[in-house]
């Protein structure tokens, strides 16, 4: 009962929020801010489904490639470098400068190596994405605890029967931690990557229509990438919960014994 | 470090890769020291820094404080809960062209986006300090007597710094992402528009080597914030490791 009404003040209040802009636009003759049904009947021409095939598709392809490349060459390298203190030690510095660079400032030096193609989009997302996964797998496989590994190793269970069952679910915690930061990377990169070079994609079309002052148009762009990020999110946070419910299950028993 | 340098090197020229498209990293070096000599890029890394302190400075005023308020009331949190879900997803690049509109392509833009970003990792940082409170130290600090003033100084905030260190240690990257995605698109003056305009006009070695110059800025404030919250969290941890060896 409590949870229902939670989530009716919660609603309630997204509601009012909405009716206020509502009202607020409504009489607004301010060219930068249109009334939002404008903006509401403009999101339902351009993306239902006008444009979708041949922004929003693009759009999406691009970023699952880059961040599916980021999840495999991190999963991938945080298991060869977890295991290994000196591979650590040595890929270390490296890491840590290649990360502090922000991803937008690779976009011109991608298009130098790479075109302004598709390429070179997959390539600067996978970049940007690939360092958190990397940095918390790393930090999850090195975590993983040593009675465990232990227990496998003297049980004579095979190194990669250790790797599938105690070392990669002991590290997946840390693993998501790392995918939901850079899918939110991921989002902002792929859209500045359109802004910057691209002849379609979201980024590429809010762009344009605000370069054409279409500005219901670019309203509805920019909700639509809200809208996006907001879904993008849930899904992920989805499988997460599906993936560590064991994970979550176990932490909270043990909150309960103590 | 050495060992990639040089292969790096070596492949580059040898020509594997292009040096048209990667060149030696002597080349990009040396061209870097000329830089450095150069008043140009002091002053484009003066705007660039200039931008994420004053976004992140901004920010953090108004994040902390409202953190702290929304945190503290189980009413507020909840009629804000779904607003702020709705509203910190939306990628603030989304707000480029909005804000090229409002504030036209100067430092204000700049500053707009990097705020608008840096908030929601100190909010919800700082909501989720405020409400991790310890019940313990909390009812202690009650039946002390002690004010509702002074509950929020002794015992919540203490106790909420360090989820503001790392909130404050994302947005630091984020602001800069955000800096140089500024110049980058809209052109403001900086780092991020100096690495564009080289990249555009083929001065690939100068325009690697302000990559170089943005990496090692953001390794530096990185490192920094690491630091900064080492030390507060070292408080933390080990006042609870004292806790559980007991």
């Amino acid at each position: 009962m409590r949870r229902v009404t939670a989530a009716a003040i919660e609603l309630a209040m997204a509601l009012a929020l909405l009716a206020v802009w509502w009202i607020w636009s409504a009489g607004s003759d301010s060219f930068y801010f249109p009334p939002l049904p404008d903006i509401l009947a403009t999101f339902g021409d351009t993306w239902v489904f006008a444009r979708a095939g041949s922004d929003v598709v693009p759009s999406l392809a691009r970023l699952t490639a880059g961040f599916s490349i980021a999840v495999v060459i991190g999963i991938g390298g945080g298991i060869l470098l977890g295991g290994s203190r000196t591979a650590r030690g040595a890929v270390g510095p490296i890491v840590e400068f290649l990360r502090a660079i922000p991803p937008p400032a690779l976009i011109p030096a991608g298009i130098v190596a790479l075109g302004i193609g598709d390429v070179m989009k997959v390539f600067i997302i996978a970049m940007a994405c690939i360092w958190p996964i990397l940095l918390n797998a790393i930090d999850g496989v090195a975590g993983v605890e040593t009675t465990l590994v232990e227990t496998a190793r003297s049980y004579g269970i095979r190194r990669r029967d250790r790797l599938r069952f105690v070392i990669l679910p002991a590290a997946l915690p840390q693993i998501f931690a790392g995918m939901r930061i850079s899918l939110s990377v991921a989002i902002i990169v792929m859209v500045v990557s359109e802004m910057v070079a691209s002849s379609n994609g979201i980024g590429f079309f809010i762009l344009q229509s605000q370069r054409s002052f279409a500005i219901a148009e670019m309203w509805s762009g920019i909700l639509l990438l809200g809208l996006l990020g907001y879904a993008l999110n849930r899904g992920l946070t989805r499988i997460e919960r599906r993936m560590l419910h064991w994970h979550r299950a176990t932490r909270s028993s043990a909150l309960a014994r103590t | 470090m050495l060992a990639a340098l040089s292969v790096l090197e070596s492949v580059t020229r040898t020509e594997l890769i292009s040096s048209r498209h990667f060149p030696p990293p002597t080349k990009i070096f040396s061209t870097l020291a000329r830089e450095l000599g150069s008043a140009t890029l002091w002053s484009d890394l003066a705007n660039t820094l200039g931008g994420w302190a004053l976004g992140l400075a901004l920010a953090f005023a108004i994040a902390v404080p409202l953190g702290i308020v929304v945190g503290s009331s189980a009413l507020l949190h909840r009629l804000l809960a779904l607003p702020i879900e709705f509203l910190r997803p939306i990628p603030s690049v989304a707000l480029v062209p909005l804000v090229v509109l409002v504030y036209g392509t100067g430092f204000q833009s700049k500053l707009f986006l990097v705020v608008f970003a840096c908030l929601w990792p100190l909010l919800i940082q700082t909501i989720y300090g405020v409400q991790d409170t310890d019940p313990v130290a909390m009812d202690t600090a009650r039946s002390f007597g002690l004010g509702r003033t002074e509950r929020l100084v002794l015992v919540t905030l203490p106790g909420a710094v360090p989820y503001i260190a790392t909130g404050l240690r994302i947005s630091s990257s984020v602001a800069l992402m955000l800096a140089v995605t500024a110049e980058l698109v809209i052109g403001s003056a900086g780092l991020g528009r100096s690495i564009n305009l080289a990249g555009e006009g083929g001065a690939v070695e100068l325009m690697y080597a302000l990559i170089v110059v943005i990496g090692v800025t953001g390794w530096a404030l990185n490192s920094v914030f690491a630091r900064i919250e080492r030390r507060v969290l070292h408080w933390h941890v080990s006042v609870r490791r004292l806790e559980h060896a007991r």
